[in-house]
């Protein structure tokens, strides 16, 4: 039963690296403009400085 | 929301005028300024020099795309550069150490994703600035560049000049302004939910084994797995609602957050002993799912009321300003307006927001109040005048001596008398917490009442005894109940949103329900904000025409409303504007003159109702023009509809009985006041509601405002002064009246469906209860069940939304 072990290990692993990414882009701003992303998208100018 | 699109500047696949020719000035067959989208009269292609300038701008930039991408909508300020106040930039830049500066500015006059797209391009040729990013969702403008601070002007002026209103962030406002709820929230969420899916996989296969031949080792592993990652969630994800409960109690009452903090603690403690001793159940899956459900309906609650929030916020920003005072050796010092001491100086330039209470000493202007009176005429201002902060010179420049500033000022005055208002509503309570009120006793009482008959008179060790009293704690935990409320008002509120009206205050939609009277006050409310030219059989066309061509260069109220009354005219040439006065054109058969009845009319004429403004033509007799408020057009039908359903509607007014009277007739409401005043008013509301009555108060005007703060639950039109929208519970948009029936609709049906939604969580608790009492109650059905009745809870809240046409 060792590899109950190792499957709750990597279960964990692999939800805690979703958490962390999520929290990552929370704190970059990524969702401070959901609005603004939604439009410019629709502007396919080179990426500005 | 439906967006009114301008004709000629929708994107969409057979533009009318998608490609404005590039080199002539003529554009025949449009009434709209290819810049900023107003209407223009006949054969011109702009409304102003400033407008040519910005489109000629745009097109050397090569940004040209930027007219056939974007969506103007009318409602919005539209993008017409003026001579707009704008405070000193310098006081806001933040330096960075490494010698990047930082300036963070509110933008009005923000339209679609393609003035974003204009203002990034625009600011991306300028040299020197490393940002200048566009956030949408708040309408900000973030700049960051290195070297000299004074770049700042340059940046800013490169966007003012496209006619887009920069007003610096005050660094008290803007940290105000940081959503840090919101993502507290979110990461709370964020965290609960990650727990929940993981401590669920375990819990399942505990489950599994209970029926296969798991050993108590084995399960064991998986509820200190469990408790591991259920621990730091809970005490993570659980914060908003100890603080809350902390709250409550110190406070000297409970609400709906105490019994499930209480429960979430209970849970947490004993499920930790459980698996401590090597016990049978654990219930860490229902704790973190419980937190997860609830933090759900924080988020969306949240969110709700952000928008409404966000535009008070930019209301505030886009008010703070300078003065530029007049020091006693002739030279200006600009300062902030509460700085200024009274007795000193002040000059209000043209276009500038005047910053304090005083008495014009030099100068001659007209002044715009609508800020402080919902008045939409300028009234004109000379030496002897007194002028009020947060009025708008539209004139020369005025010399004003300050007689009070800041706090003392007419404007600080009246949110002093409305926070006094507010404070004598009183706390409503909330039906949630009503609920909460009973439900906790009775809950905990139970659960001492079953540990005490397990231990004491069935004779069960204490262990086991706690164990069922806990676990009548959990099944009754209020997920469903908790949610019950704040599911309801987030689907309510959506729809609301949707239909131009916006909830600012979290308890609007219970207050609404309750409603019995409706009081209107007639000006920018009933009718519409702003003029139109009164029908006159014995005028003749040409005077009109005339007139109006006059008009066309003029940006004053009443010309608009001869513009819209003449429909598309030319232009006449060489219109000289004369502030208080009226318009001048010098033509070789005489001058013609239209304005007021000093400047252009006959003195012995009959004195009109309302506003009048008068045409002089040379060799003939001076015609004048009325003007009046008009009905908004489906506001008969929504009073009617008011009254069929039961509620008592009441008009009252400031202005004169003969002219409130007619209003009152055509719209069938019997009990009107006229010519009362704002204090009268409040005396008004505040008596209806001591014979228990509950008054919704829709107003627009600065003198609206007490009452609408001592009404049981207030309405704004959003072109009401912005003192009164923030006042105001809820605010709609539009020209229509409508929103205000279908507010109190959906709130009634919001109330009825909040009801349902507690009647099934307090149903499902009566079942499980007595099943938890007697001890039979194990933690996958307690997982299910919690689960279960949350679900049901939030799909029958999805009936919140009122359908179209349907009237309560």
């Amino acid at each position: 039963m060792t590899i109950m072990l190792y499957l709750i290990g990597l279960s964990l692993v692999m939800g805690g690296i979703g958490l962390v990414v999520f929290l990552w882009c929370l704190r970059s701003g990524q969702y401070d403009d959901l609005e603004g992303a939604a439009n410019r998208i629709l502007f396919d100018d080179p990426p500005l400085k | 929301m439906t967006v009114e699109v301008r004709p000629g500047l929708c994107p969409g696949p057979a533009p009318a005028r998608s490609a404005p020719s590039r080199d002539g000035r003529e554009a025949p067959g449009s009434h709209f300024c290819d810049h900023c989208g107003l209407p223009v009269p006949l054969g011109r292609r702009f409304c102003c020099p400033g407008c040519a300038a910005a489109f000629d701008t745009i097109q050397e930039l090569g940004l040209g795309r930027y007219y056939e991408q974007r969506l103007l909508d009318p409602a919005l300020r539209a993008p017409r550069p003026e001579a707009a106040e704008r405070g000193d930039l310098a006081r806001h830049i933040e330096s960075l150490p490494d010698g990047t500066h930082v300036l963070t500015l509110a933008l009005d006059g923000l339209q679609c994703g393609a003035c974003v797209w204009l203002i990034e391009q625009v600011l991306a040729r300028e040299s020197g600035l490393l940002q200048g990013r566009v956030n949408m969702t708040t309408r900000r403008l973030r700049l960051a560049w290195r070297g000299a601070a004074e770049e700042a002007e340059r940046f800013v002026a490169a966007v003012e000049r496209l006619g887009y209103r920069l007003v610096p962030f005050d660094a008290a406002a803007q940290a105000a302004a940081d959503d840090r709820t919101g993502r507290m929230l979110l990461r709370a969420l964020a965290v609960a939910g990650f727990a929940a899916a993981n401590v669920m996989f375990n819990s399942i296969a505990v489950w599994v084994g209970f029926g296969e031949d798991m050993g108590p080792a084995t399960r064991s592993l998986l509820y200190w797995v469990s408790a591991l990652i259920a621990l730091p969630a809970v005490a993570y994800a659980g914060r908003p609602f100890f603080r809350s409960a902390l709250g409550a109690l110190r406070a000297g009452h409970t609400n709906m957050d105490v019994p499930v903090s209480l429960g979430v603690l209970l849970v947490t403690s004993m499920s930790l002993w459980e698996a401590f001793h090597g016990g049978r159940h654990t219930y860490f899956d229902s704790v973190v799912t419980l937190l997860f459900f609830l933090l759900i309906g924080r988020v969306l609650d949240h969110r709700a009321r952000g928008q409404a929030r966000a535009t008070a916020q930019q209301l505030l920003a886009l008010r703070v300003t300078d003065v530029a005072m007049l020091q006693p050796d002739g030279s200006v010092l600009r300062c902030a307006a509460e700085t200024v001491p009274p007795g000193a100086r002040v000059l209000v330039g043209m276009g500038e927001r005047i910053g304090v209470d005083g008495v014009v000493e030099r100068g001659e202007a007209p002044l715009d109040a609508s800020l402080v009176t919902g008045e939409s005429l300028p009234v004109p201002a000379g030496p002897g005048t007194k002028v009020f902060a947060g009025t708008l010179n539209q004139g020369e420049t005025l010399l004003v001596r300050a007689t009070a500033t800041g706090n003392a000022t007419l404007l600080a005055e009246c949110v002093r008398l409305i926070e006094a208002a507010e404070a004598r509503r009183g706390r409503f309570v909330i039906l949630a917490d009503r609920v909460a009120r009973l439900y906790v006793p009775v809950v905990h009482s139970c659960a001492a009442a079953s540990f005490i008959w397990w231990w004491g008179v069935q004779g069960l060790p204490v262990a086991e005894s706690l164990l069922i009293a806990c676990a009548v704690l959990i099944i009754t935990c209020p997920c469903a109940l908790a949610l019950a409320v704040p599911a309801v008002q987030v689907i309510a509120a959506g729809a609301l949103f949707r239909a131009g009206v916006l909830l600012k205050s979290a308890t609007a939609l219970e207050r609404l329900a309750e409603v019995d009277i409706v009081v209107f006050d007639k000006t920018g409310t009933l009718t519409e904000p702003v003029l139109a030219l009164a029908d006159d059989p014995s005028r003749d066309r040409e005077a009109l025409r005339v007139a109006a061509s006059l008009a066309a260069s003029s940006r004053h109220p009443l010309s608009r409303a001869l513009l819209a009354a003449a429909g598309p005219v030319p232009a006449a040439e060489a219109v000289e504007e004369r502030p208080g006065e009226g318009l001048l054109c010098r033509t070789p058969a005489g001058d013609i003159r239209l304005g007021s009845r000093g400047f252009a009319g006959d003195p012995a004429a009959p004195v009109a109702e309302g506003p009048e403004l008068f045409l002089a033509r040379p060799g003939l007799p001076p015609v004048a023009f009325s003007f009046r408020e008009r009905l908004r057009a489906d506001a008969v039908a929504t009073v009617a509809g008011l009254q069929r359903a039961g509620l008592h509607v009441v008009l009252a007014s400031g202005d004169r009985a003969c002219v409130v009277g007619p209003v009152a007739a055509t719209l069938g409401i019997h009990d009107w006041r006229a010519e009362i005043s704002p204090v009268a008013k409040v005396g008004l509301i505040e008596s209806l509601r001591a014979q228990g009555r509950r008054v919704l108060m829709v107003g627009d005007g600065l003198n609206d405002a007490p009452s609408l703060a001592a009404a049981s639950v207030s309405m704004s039109p959003s072109s009401a002064a912005d003192i009164s929208q923030n006042v105001a519970d809820v605010v709609f948009q539009g020209a229509h009246l409508r929103p205000v029936a279908t507010a109190l609709w959906t709130a009634r049906r919001a109330r009825a469906v909040m009801r349902q939604n507690l009647a099934l969580s307090l149903g499902y608790n009566a079942v499980m209860l007595p099943l938890a009492m007697a001890g039979l109650v194990t933690p996958w059905l307690a997982a299910a069940a919690m689960s279960g009745s949350s679900l049901l809870v939030m799909a029958n809240s999805f009936r919140a939304r009122v359908r179209e046409g349907r009237a309560a």
